[in-house]
């Protein structure tokens, strides 16, 4: 793959229009969902027990809540995990007690030789958890709009900003949309993914910031079009590489990192592919859109002020 | 000024040093890291629980003080089960998290944190003589004896009446040597000071058992013997601990159990390892000779973030491994992009030493804005993180620092060796240029 840019036919720029919409449509779109059908909050952001029992051989749902029955407790939900179904993931709503806890546990190593683990929490801890991650990604917002200011300029802070939240909503809403169960792992994830959305967004604008040094004379909205395109053609192969790169790493970890780790992988996986969708076609382009109602005010006023002297 | 075109072979003889050197180095060491790493208790099992600290009664406040006390009264319980590394923390306004991995017997040490710290003086005869509530709160501390100038422990006493009685009839006992106010931390029915003291310190539940010589008419209460600084300010803060109204209450928890978690971590290499090698392809087909420097820089790499881990003494968990698999390709990031600057100026038309080193000048002020950035967010997360995401952030940081010394100045390097001993000249398919890419300049 070899992006010749001097011959290229590759029109980033002409269809922004499209790309805005369909990312604004997705987006609302999952607003909406977001709103309605919501996330599917782990016992993380719940009050509840998990408990994993691991046994040596597979296992069916309904051996395992026989288990949990012979000493009197009815899980509300049961799924089933690991290659062959040998692990058994129960949750209790509402969490059992202490006693209880250490009760089952002695059951389970009993009945299959293996010490459960059992996750209790409240819903505070989550909560908190959660609102720190948003906390945090504000603050990040914040200080990645100063950086930028000072080493780019303003537009280019902004822009980045909007790829950013495109980002961290896209993968929101793909998990209310697939009903993944979101935990703690997962805030971790839309964290590096903004990070990485940042990352892989200041590496086009760099190049579009050195291009439009080059440039004689930026004028008008083709002006800056030219050089955006020409930038993110530039880039393009670089673009592909390294999200293919760390697409290997996050899909090796998705497919075969074990359960710990599904949900974070998956996160990071569509999140690595938003990112680069929205530095491509989504950053560039409001900050081409910036730019250009920028130099169109610049201009007008120009204008004005010389109509007086003439 | 007009260049010799002679093949400097020394340059490369450099370049296999290097490599040999730093592979022998790996090696050699690298089993003797990864065995030092301490793992997280989600992957070699364990258990930790989230206190909420209240006081017992409303007026009392929670702080910083109160929560250090408590956690040496929960480090001197948890002496008692033997584990190795028990880690204990302070979260935010009054909480303490508890971290137990690789605790085999996750039963009693649930049990015994819960139970609240009961603090008791009993004589010889296990008779109470007076309890943790007979203290005045936070008023143990640990100072020096003004004419020895050994370590002592001062505490002072709600009641001088009482322990005035009490010191009194201690005293007094016959024979010598059961003049004894030991000191019981959860004391159980049926444990006897007889038993007790014969346990290594460790494990015994007697924190101290001082020798009453003479009646005590104050309230400040003065024990000596043969103490350290240390185990006297670990008494000291026994005794806070002993004395304050805390409640203990889990309000989250997390069991693991040793099979599951290393099973977790077997996995997570494993993917690491197929992830890792992917990679690691890709960069050969894709950039030929330069991704031979690739691969060995992140070899590199991936042999010194496990040293700067480890150094500084950091649990690895699950989503450390995680962060640890993506820090490679965040690395390979910065390879990629001064490798695709090399290509553009080959493409230009320029010979591939001046290629070399526009491309790397060019590429690192890119790399330093889009890794500063990254590491901006990395520290907001550290800083408002709990726990698993501070874990994540640290080794997020980590990868970013030592990618920038082996992605950019290893690379670099390595890569220079050989444009310098100029066997690469008029090669571009060696970078995976093709020729009819070329623009004459």
């Amino acid at each position: 793959m070899n992006f010749e840019h001097e011959e290229t036919k590759l029109d980033f720029v002409k269809h922004r229009n499209k790309f805005f919409a369909i990312s604004g449509i997705f987006l609302i779109v999952g607003v909406i969902l977001l709103a309605t059908l919501g996330l599917n909050l782990g016992i993380d952001f719940r009050s509840g027990t998990t408990i994993d029992v691991l046994a040596d051989e597979t296992v069916t749902a309904d051996e395992v809540i026989g288990e949990f029955e012979e000493i009197g407790y009815s899980p509300d939900d049961l799924t089933l995990a690991g290659d062959n179904n040998e692990i058994g993931r129960a949750s209790f709503i509402g969490g059992l007690t202490q006693e209880e806890t250490l009760e089952v546990q002695s059951h389970f190593e009993e009945a299959y030789g293996n010490t459960p683990a059992v996750s209790t929490v409240t819903p505070i801890v989550g909560e908190e958890l959660a609102k720190n991650a948003i906390i945090s990604v504000l603050i990040a917002a914040v200080g990645i709009i100063l950086y930028v200011t000072v080493r780019f300029e303003f537009l280019y802070g902004i822009s980045a900003i909007v790829a950013l939240f495109h980002d961290a909503l896209f993968i929101l809403v793909v998990f209310s949309i697939v009903q993944m169960e979101v935990n703690i792992p997962f805030i971790a994830a839309v964290l590096t993914i903004v990070g990485y959305s940042i990352n892989d967004t200041i590496v086009t604008f760099d190049r579009i910031r050195e291009n439009m040094k080059f440039e004689k004379k930026v004028k008008d909205f083709e002006d800056v079009a030219r050089v955006v395109n020409k930038s993110l053609v530039q880039t393009l192969a670089r673009s592909i590489n390294t999200v293919l790169t760390v697409v290997f790493a996050a899909g090796a970890l998705f497919i075969l990192g074990g359960e710990g780790l599904r949900t974070f992988s998956f996160a990071l996986v569509i999140g690595l592919v938003a990112g680069t969708y929205s530095s491509l076609f989504i950053a560039a382009q409001v900050w081409l859109v910036l730019k250009s109602r920028q130099l169109k005010k610049v201009r007008s006023r120009k204008v004005q002020t010389e109509q007086p002297e003439a | 000024m007009k260049k010799r075109k002679g093949v400097k072979k020394s340059l490369i003889v450099v370049f296999f040093a290097i490599v040999i050197a730093v592979g022998a180095l790996i090696t050699m060491n690298v089993s003797d890291h990864a065995n030092d790493i301490s793992l997280g208790l989600d992957l070699q099992g364990g258990f930790e629980v989230l206190y909420e600290v209240e006081p017992v009664d409303g007026d009392s406040e929670v702080n910083r003080e109160l929560l250090t006390d408590t956690v040496s009264a929960l480090n001197a319980r948890i002496d008692v089960l033997g584990v190795s590394e028990p880690n204990i923390t302070i979260e935010g306004e009054d909480r303490i998290r508890v971290q137990l991995a690789g605790v085999t017997d996750q039963q009693s040490a649930r049990e015994l944190l819960s139970t609240e710290a009961r603090l008791s003086f009993r004589d010889t005869n296990d008779v109470v003589m007076m309890d943790g509530s007979d203290l005045v709160q936070g008023g143990a501390r640990q100072n020096f004896d003004p004419d020895t100038n050994e370590p002592i422990v001062q505490v002072t006493v709600d009641d001088p009446t009482l322990f005035e009685e009490i010191s009194r009839e201690i005293s007094e006992r016959q024979p010598t040597g059961e003049n004894i106010l030991a000191i019981w931390l959860d004391f159980d029915e049926g444990d006897s000071y007889e038993e007790e003291i014969l346990k290594p310190e460790a494990e015994s539940k007697i924190i101290s058992d001082p020798r009453v010589w003479e009646t005590i008419p104050s309230r400040d209460v003065v024990i000596s013997g043969n103490f350290t600084v240390q185990s006297a300010q670990e008494l000291a803060g026994i005794l806070n601990a002993g004395a304050l109204p805390v409640e203990l209450d889990e309000i989250y928890s997390n069991s693991v159990g040793a099979s599951l978690g290393e099973r977790s971590m077997e996995m997570a290499i494993n993917a690491g390892i197929v992830g890792v090698a992917l990679i690691f392809g890709y960069m050969l087909v894709y950039y030929r000779f330069m991704g031979v420097i690739a691969v060995l820089t992140l070899t590199a790499y991936i042999y010194m973030v496990l040293v700067v881990f480890n150094w500084m003494n950091a649990v690895l968990t699950l989503p450390g491994i995680a962060a640890l698999i993506l820090g490679v390709g965040m690395a390979v990031d910065a390879n990629i992009i001064t490798f695709e600057r090399i290509k553009d100026e080959l493409r230009s038309g320029k010979t591939t030493m001046s290629s070399f080193r526009a491309g790397s000048r060019r590429s690192l002020s890119t790399i330093l804005d889009a890794n500063i950035t990254t590491i901006l967010a990395a520290s907001v997360m550290y800083v408002y993180g709990t726990s698993a995401v501070q874990g994540f952030a640290v080794m997020l940081i980590v990868s970013i620092l030592t990618s920038f010394i082996t992605a950019v100045f290893g690379a670099r390097l390595l890569l220079g060796l050989w444009v310098n001993s100029r066997v690469l000249n008029k090669k571009p398919r060696m970078f995976g240029v093709k020729e009819r890419e070329i623009s004459e300049l």
